[in-house]
């Protein structure tokens, strides 16, 4: 029931920053309830309610409309607050009449009368930084994901916490910053993005799309000379350029957040932009927010990339991923256009009786580019897209065993240096536009070990695992998920000191359109092929010291740097090794401490 | 006398709320065995123990919900009103946004002093409410953050403030295969704070409840509701009312009032070389049960059997070992129910499992950084391995 306490009744209240009385509201609601007011005033929702708001006189019940626009705008700026209470918040300047509801809840509500105004917006955010051509590409497949992910969740259209999550709601009437909305009806999502490039095509091109809207005009960081596929130019000319431009948007970013708790930054090892500035915004984001986690999705480059000196790129980029990102998931090209073959041919086989979906939610991205014309990556970037989503998901929605980002490099990243998780995404045809009748649940634990199902040429059967994450969406309970493990175990190697490395998380929200999904991260020897080949290509280019003037013509590149990031590799490298050596030794316990009775 | 529970962390509060729906539900049973002035006086002191009195007659859970994030307190508060049976305290849940990352450090270091004031301010009230305390009921998990690492601390804290009140702890046990990869750090960190801190840890363990769900109740896809009802249960058949005496129709006014010290006969413990070539681990020897006996026929039932000496440690006697409780009237429905809370060796493998797990773990060092991190150095990494170590031997010797 709502209700009301006058007056300084919690801790510090004079914090909650308005000159009236300020007066918590604690409590949630139960049930539905219309709310008439007299004035016009910013209303909210608090969790778990689902409230409709009436902006004018009681004679005007207009139910579903938003709740006051005018009237007190904004938000104190919350950062340093210490919430000290759950409270959800706010409400009401004026008289307030209540209607629907049970008796109960209606003499509840109405005993909450006037002036009654508060506070409080507790909010868990996450921002996602998307840096050069691929990164924006990813990136907008990504917002358009959510915001259909969202849609479909929430039908309500009230701003809830899911969704603060990864957007801002904002009134766009208001002229001038659009100051943040609290809660009650969405007005207009702003995504919590900063989009970095150093040419203007993509971000252009984005602009001009259906998701136009989603993000604001100041949270752009873009350049038009681009960085020519040379990281040295990116790294440090641009990061020099624009360090105090990313620290201002990022800072007003995190000004709208309560608690800022991942970072998610995209980008591809290969190029120029990405690669370069996408790995300096790294250190920038380690100095000026050492507590928000800093969890990158790289695109590494394929064997056959056409772009000659991604091997030098992505080297150099390795070393500050290395020493600068706490998790890191790696994905290549290949791999991703594997992935979409296999469901091509699943979906053209006919066999399983499949027939393509009418509300298409994954694949071919909709909202993304152009309509008709499908660009051979758009399917490739909603993998990616997807992953992201699912790896929030448990962190958002709700759940019997619930998993936030800090507890996946918590439980995944043993060692600091060995923060590579190799991911995918199972069963395949939630990530496509298909129904295809569910098969066996058991099937889709089975996939994600596959090699074929990996997310980067990886096959973590046949190596060491130093843990694994499996990330389960929907209708699955956890004997599903024991059994399963029992199940799989044996045909797995895990290392000797961690033999039951499982975390497992239930997420209760199913993707949209599908029962169940699974996540699997896997912290696992097999990734070390992909730094070896890495360091093969360098070295082929490096001997020859083939375009390497390119870099050193940049000032502060010296041939040093290149010797580093590649004994950064090799160390990394030799880390996998050493635990390789151990896979086939047998399993023995140490001898415990002996205790005199 | 009352009982003011404390819910710790998402394992805690999804316990929690099953445990007061039990307790309601059954104190609400229809089929009662018993008469209606005796099922009256089971009601009332249901009552005190649990809830406490609201304006329009809905009870009140003498309960505070700890979580370092929203959702999972936020459900548990839904469910309860929804149910309009009863309910939480409006102000009595505190949450954060950023939970703490399954890392025990975190919730000890980090949560636990941050959050120190509002959440004893919150227990603090919960327990003025109460006309007489007994104690306190704290749920919580070992592997993950929360429960774990801010429980630990909490506990240390009603040691401070609340020392004449009873602390009893329940913990659950995770399941043996993952559910948390450092479970085991957390859990080894968790038993050996609490041990100095806590009065009682009543222990549950994941993989046993899943055992009953599946071969007793035959439960097809358990989930941790179906997990959480059974435990629910079993709590619920503990802590409802039962008489104070022999014979005495009066309902035991101290809930948690089991003579909970385990006292060494004078004479000291006999010299370990002796009664370990006697006793082979497969005979389960205890120090205390408790057996709780509700429904019909319980004043003529035979307990000779729990009474047998070979059950017990050799320098106890049965009759200090061993305590029955009982009440006529049923619960839940069940015309005839037991209950045995028992202090044995039969944590022990479980415990030692956990302690090897662990060691192995801590000896190539990994996750160890996380720790460190937050300022848990290896000195109380070694602390907690040698408690532990003392604990297993202890009951070994049994």
């Amino acid at each position: 029931m709502l209700t009301k306490q006058r007056g300084p009744g919690g801790p510090a209240p004079s914090r909650y920053g308005n000159e009236e009385t300020p007066v918590h509201v604690h409590g949630f609601l139960t049930e539905k309830l219309s709310l008439n007011l007299d004035k016009s005033v910013t209303t909210s929702a608090t969790c778990g309610s689902s409230v409709t708001y009436g902006t004018s006189a009681p004679s005007e019940s207009a139910v579903g409309e938003p709740g006051g626009c005018e009237g007190r705008r904004g938000l104190p700026r919350s950062l340093g607050w210490p919430p000290c209470s759950m409270t959800q918040s706010v409400v009401v300047q004026g008289k307030l009449r209540v209607e629907g509801g049970t008796p109960l809840a209606r003499s509840q509500a109405a005993s909450f009368a006037t002036n009654v105004r508060s506070v409080s917006f507790l909010s868990l955010f996450l921002s996602l930084i998307a840096v050069g051509q691929c990164g924006n590409q990813i990136g907008c497949c990504f917002w358009d994901l959510a915001l259909r992910e969202h849609a479909a969740v929430n039908q309500k259209g009230i701003y809830d916490e899911a969704i603060s999550s990864f957007f801002r709601n904002v009134d766009t009437r208001v002229v001038g910053d659009g100051g943040s909305i609290s809660k009650g009806k969405i007005c207009s999502l702003k995504a919590r993005a900063v989009l970095i490039d150093m040419e203007e095509g993509v971000v252009n091109e984005i602009l001009q799309g259906p998701l136009r809207d989603v993000f604001d005009t100041k949270q752009l960081i873009t350049d038009i000379s681009g960085s020519g596929n040379n990281w040295a130019v990116g790294h440090r000319v641009f990061g020099n350029l624009y360090q105090e431009q990313i620290l201002e948007k990022l800072r007003k970013s995190a000004e709208h957040c309560d608690c800022l708790q991942c970072f998610f930054i995209i980008h591809s090892m290969g190029g120029g932009t990405g690669s370069g500035l996408g790995t300096f915004l790294l250190k920038v984001l380690e100095d000026e927010f050492p507590e928000v986690y800093r969890l990158v999705t790289s695109v590494y480059p394929s064997g056959e990339d056409d772009v000659i000196t991604s091997p030098y790129n992505s080297i150099l980029a390795m070393k500050e991923l290395n020493e600068h990102a706490d998790c890191v998931l790696p994905i290549d090209n290949q791999s991703l256009f594997d992935i979409i073959s296999k469901i091509d041919l699943m979906v053209n086989s006919g066999k399983l009786g499949t027939t393509i979906k009418p509300k298409s939610l994954v694949t071919s991205s909709a909202g993304a580019s152009k309509k008709r014309q499908e660009k051979p990556f758009d399917a490739m970037n909603n993998i990616v897209a997807n992953l992201l989503l699912n790896l929030t998901s448990s962190a958002r929605f709700e759940g019997s065993l619930n998993m936030d980002l800090n507890e996946i490099s918590m439980n995944l990243v043993p060692f600091p240096q060995l923060h590579y998780l190799v991911s995918s995404l199972t069963p395949l045809y939630t990530l496509a536009d298909v129904n295809i009748p569910p098969r066996r649940l058991d099937q889709m634990f089975s996939d994600a070990f596959s090699k074929h199902h990996q997310l980067i040429q990886a096959d973590p059967k046949h190596n060491l695992y130093l843990a694994c994450a499996l990330m389960v969406r929907g209708n699955v309970q956890i004997s599903d998920l024991r059994r399963n493990i029992e199940r799989l175990k044996p045909s797995l190697q895990f290392v000797s000191w961690n033999q039951e490395g499982w975390k497992t998380s239930l997420c209760s929200v199913p993707p949209v359109g599908h029962s169940y999904s699974l996540l699997a991260l896997a912290n696992n020897t097999c990734v070390k092929p992909t730094f070896v080949e890495l360091r093969e290509r360098f070295m082929r280019l490096y001997k020859k010291k083939a375009h390497l003037h390119h870099y050193l013509q940049i000032e502060g590149m010296e041939e040093s740097c290149f010797t580093e990031a590649v004994s950064s590799l090799s160390a990394l490298i030799q880390e996998y090794n050493q635990l390789d050596a151990t896979k086939s030794m047998p399993v023995e316990d140490l001898p415990r401490l002996s205790i005199a009775v | 006398m009352s009982i003011v529970t404390l819910q710790l962390g998402q394992c805690g509060n999804q316990i929690g709320f099953e445990v007061f729906d039990a307790l309601f539900s059954d104190s609400h049973c229809p089929q009662r065995l018993c008469s209606k002035r005796e099922n009256e006086a089971y009601q009332a002191s249901c009552k005190e123990r649990f809830f406490s009195e609201e304006e329009n007659g809905v009870p009140i859970a003498r309960a505070v919900l700890v979580d370092m994030e929203p959702k999972v307190i936020n459900q548990t508060l839904l469910k309860a009103a929804q149910s309009g049976r009863w309910k939480y305290g409006q102000h009595s849940g505190f949450c954060q946004k950023q939970g703490s990352g399954n890392n025990w450090a975190y919730g000890y270091s980090v949560h636990g002093p941050r959050h120190e004031e509002p959440i004893l301010n919150l227990i603090q009230k919960e327990a003025e409410k109460c006309d007489s305390l007994s104690g306190f009921f704290i749920i919580m998990s070992m592997a993950g953050g929360t429960g774990s690492g801010l429980g630990a601390f909490v506990t240390q804290n009603l040691q401070d403030q609340y020392s004449s009140s009873l602390k009893m702890n329940q913990i659950i046990w995770p399941y043996g295969t993952g559910e948390v990869i450092v479970q085991n750090y957390n859990s080894i960190l968790t038993l050996s704070h609490l041990y100095r801190s806590s009065d009682a840890l009543l222990v549950h363990e994941n993989d046993a409840v899943h055992k009953i769900c599946a071969k007793l109740m035959n439960i097809k896809h358990i989930s941790f509701s179906d997990i959480n009802q059974v435990l629910a249960h079993q709590l619920g058949s503990v802590f409802q009312p039962t008489y104070s005496a022999e014979g005495s129709f009066h309902y035991r006014r101290n809930p948690l009032g089991i003579d909970w010290q385990v006292r060494p006969p004078l004479s000291g413990l006999p010299t370990l070389g002796k009664t370990s070539l006697n006793k082979e681990l497969h005979f389960n020897t205890s120090i205390a049960n408790l057996l709780i006996l509700r429904g019909k026929d319980v004043h003529s039932a035979d307990l000779g059997g729990f009474k047998d000496p070979a059950l017990y440690t050799s320098w106890l006697a049965p009759d200090n070992a061993f305590n029955v409780w009982k009440t006529q009237r049923a619960f839940s429905k069940y015309e005839k129910s037991a209950a045995l809370v028992s202090n044995s060796q039969f944590l022990v493998k479980p415990l030692d499992v956990i302690v090897g797990k662990a060691w192995n773990m801590f000896a190539s060092k990994a996750y160890i950084h996380q720790y460190t991190k937050f300022g848990i150095e290896e000195e109380d990494f070694l602390d907690s391995f040698t408690l532990l170590e003392q604990v297993v031997a202890s009951y070994r010797n049994l």
